[in-house]
């Protein structure tokens, strides 16, 4: 009765044959008509479905885990984004004051083009001391805007404003402002960035 | 024509469409669906074809590069022939696809169609509802503009709420730790292969479940849906009333999907294309990003959400929401099917559209963010000067460079974060006005290190004019 081995198919293949089960009368009693029952070599086709479907089976491993790795390849967390660069000369950031200063991207593709001019605020405190804090509010990721008049930061988006060391001041954002790991080096100002930083990834 | 009618049977002979047609178009219905409510289904399809080749016909000359989609957009908008009008076509498209599926997934929910045996209908209507968002979301992106740029900051700020692997999905998003070249690839692979591909998938499943299961007749009060007789009632309403999907009911949804074309061609001349905004360059920080009108109720509620309870709202009610509608027909598989026995279905409805529109009123106004250049932009009202002392004149000037007006108006103009200052004095005594300038509170930043004692003093003393 089984001769594929898989009896819900069989089930399937021989109850939606009405025209045999029309010829077969009695149905109740008989055995439902399998279609392969005519066919001698039943136990050779079985063998050889069981090795194709097994086959297909590896065969569709050896081609699908490639595939699911490539597309998932972003989920990983590359470690090696990150790295130092340079905002330019210290020179260039006044004491006591905020400055816009943007550096590229250094997690790069050919094809950047402007969106790998990544912003962010630096705050020289004095000779030796900096604050760079992310463009991103830690509500939602806009771009806040330092007002020096009123030494805030504001977000367009959902109204947050941070102070100037950073800090909450108002609004939902649930944290002060994202702070960069600076150095300077040569007279360089270099952060570590690489990184959009979230809740989940401060920088 | 005996050859048209020869080559026709040649065909015929080959193919059977004659039989498919049959089995198709000319699927018997229950006379009562041929209603004016019945149309939004089809009217949906025709909205998703109409995108399907105008997304073709854009795709020959989009770029989905970083440096070059914004440029292709322009492009498209300003020398391309026509360009623009698909552009316009396509964006109004998706806007009345939208609407238009709202309409039906209200009717099929209120008419009681989700019940028994067409859970399955509901189910895959459901995900066809996620992957259309899923086009809007990314086909928003694809218009990589500062909104583009930025929206794909606050979809990241949100993944990176998740616990755990919060930034994990960070960069599955993103393609890489930050929005980079292959940010936009990603978007438009989902928007031009993936998505599309599913919703044909799933329409063609829905349309088979409503050839086999049929479609749900109009409902009337005091019929009930019981799983044990329901199917046997239905084979005998299509047999007392089944009439044949065409020629006899299809007349309604060619009108409703011609109004539609029409509407939207209108629109598309009228209103022109969305965008692009400003370029993709994210240290030209001087925006404030805007989602498209269907995400404009996800954008509120993020800014009104007291904040202890964001992060949980954020994450779990979309998983609630969408569960709550995938489980319905199991919920409430029986029963009443007319909206005149279902007043909690009704109710639902009500205040489900109500909240979404109420919402989206609000993210379209804004009152949460500040008038970034509201301090430069709009003076103080001249009236509020006239016979002032020069220390209440310097407050005024005051009001405006420390950018209070970002936040507060003044005569109607200014940020509506914080309350008006109109008639501040009538509300608040001189001491009360002093402290809440130094100390802040209330939602309004502390200004104390940030203004000098003089510079309190006459703030305050023109706040108090302001009666």
């Amino acid at each position: 009765m089984s001769s594929l081995g898989y009896p819900l198919i069989e089930k399937i293949m021989t109850e939606n044959r009405p025209c045999e089960r029309a010829t077969n009368g009695a149905l109740e009693e008989a055995q439902p008509v399998s279609i392969y029952r005519h066919h001698p070599d039943v136990s050779r086709r079985n063998v050889l479905v069981r090795i194709g479907a097994g086959l297909s089976g590896i065969a569709a491993a050896l081609m699908g885990i490639p595939v699911i790795g490539f597309i998932f390849s972003g989920f990983s967390k590359p470690t090696y984004a990150r790295a130092w660069v340079s905002l330019g000369a210290v020179d260039q950031f006044p004491e006591r004051e905020t400055r816009l200063a943007v550096y590229r991207n250094p997690w790069t593709r050919p094809w950047d083009g402007d969106t790998a001019k990544i912003p962010c605020w630096v705050r020289r405190i004095d000779n030796k001391t900096f604050q760079v804090f992310a463009i991103n509010c830690t509500h939602l990721g806009c771009p806040v805007r330092w007002f020096p008049d009123s030494r805030l930061f504001m977000c367009p988006c959902h109204g947050g404003v941070f102070y100037e060391d950073g800090s909450h001041a108002s609004g939902p954002p649930p944290r002060g402002l994202f702070e960069y790991q600076y150095k300077v080096e040569g007279g360089n100002l270099m952060v570590l960035g690489g990184y959009l930083p979230t809740l989940a990834e401060p920088l | 024509m005996p050859v048209l009618r020869t080559m026709a049977r040649w065909f015929e002979e080959r193919l059977h469409i004659a039989q498919l047609f049959e089995a198709t178009a000319g699927h018997k219905v229950p006379s009562s669906t041929n209603s004016w409510f019945y149309v939004f289904g089809s009217g949906t399809l025709l909205c998703f074809v109409l995108q399907v080749v105008t997304g073709v016909c854009l795709a020959f000359v989009y770029v989905p590069s970083t440096d070059q989609a914004w440029t292709s957009l322009q492009y498209l908008n300003h020398q391309q022939t026509l360009g623009w009008f698909l552009r316009a076509v396509h964006n109004w498209g998706s806007n009345f696809m939208i609407a238009i599926m709202t309409l039906h997934i209200a009717q099929t929910f209120l008419f009681g169609a989700f019940k028994f045996p067409r859970e399955l209908t509901w189910i895959s209507g459901c995900v066809l509802l996620l992957c259309t968002l899923g086009m809007a979301f990314t086909g928003q992106v694809l218009r990589f503009d500062q909104d583009a740029y930025w929206g794909l900051g606050i979809g990241a700020s949100i993944m990176g709420r998740v616990p755990l692997v919060g930034a994990q999905l960070v960069h599955l998003l993103l393609a890489g730790p930050i929005i980079a070249g292959e940010t936009l690839t990603r978007f438009f692979t989902l928007h031009v292969f993936l998505l599309p591909g599913a919703i044909l998938a799933i329409v063609s499943l829905h349309l088979r479940l409503v050839l086999t299961k049929g479609v749900s007749e109009y409902p009337t009060p005091g019929k009930i849906v019981r799983k044990n007789t329901y199917a046997v009632e239905y084979e005998a309403l299509i047999r007392e009333t089944g009439v044949p999907f065409w020629p006899h009911v299809i007349g309604k949804d060619l009108i409703f999907s011609g109004a539609v074309t029409v509407a939207i061609a209108a629109c598309a001349v009228a209103f022109g294309p969305a965008g692009p905004s400003g370029p993709p360059d994210p240290s030209l920080i001087h925006t404030a990003p805007r989602p498209d009108f269907y995400f404009l109720s996800v954008f509120a509620v993020l800014a009104l959400l007291p904040a202890y309870m964001e992060t949980f709202l954020l994450l779990t009610a979309p998983v609630v929401g969408i569960a709550m509608l995938m489980l319905l027909p199991f919920i409430s598989g029986a029963g009443e099917k007319s909206p005149r026995r279902r007043p909690m279905a009704v109710l639902a409805v009500a205040m489900t559209l109500l909240t979404l529109s109420v919402l989206a009123a609000l993210g379209i106004s804004s009152p949460w963010s500040p008038v970034m250049d509201a301090w430069s932009s709009i003076p103080v009202p001249v009236r509020y000067l006239d016979g002032r002392s020069p220390l209440e004149r310097r407050g005024a000037a005051l009001i405006q460079s420390k950018q209070c007006r970002n936040c507060h108006a003044l005569d109607g103009s200014g940020g509506l974060r914080g309350p008006a200052l109109d008639g501040v004095a009538r509300r608040l005594s001189h001491d009360q006005l002093t402290r809440q300038v130094i100390q802040g509170g209330g939602n309004m930043p502390a200004y104390g290190k940030n203004l000098r004692p003089a510079e309190v003093t006459a703030l305050v003393a023109f706040m108090e004019t302001l009666r």
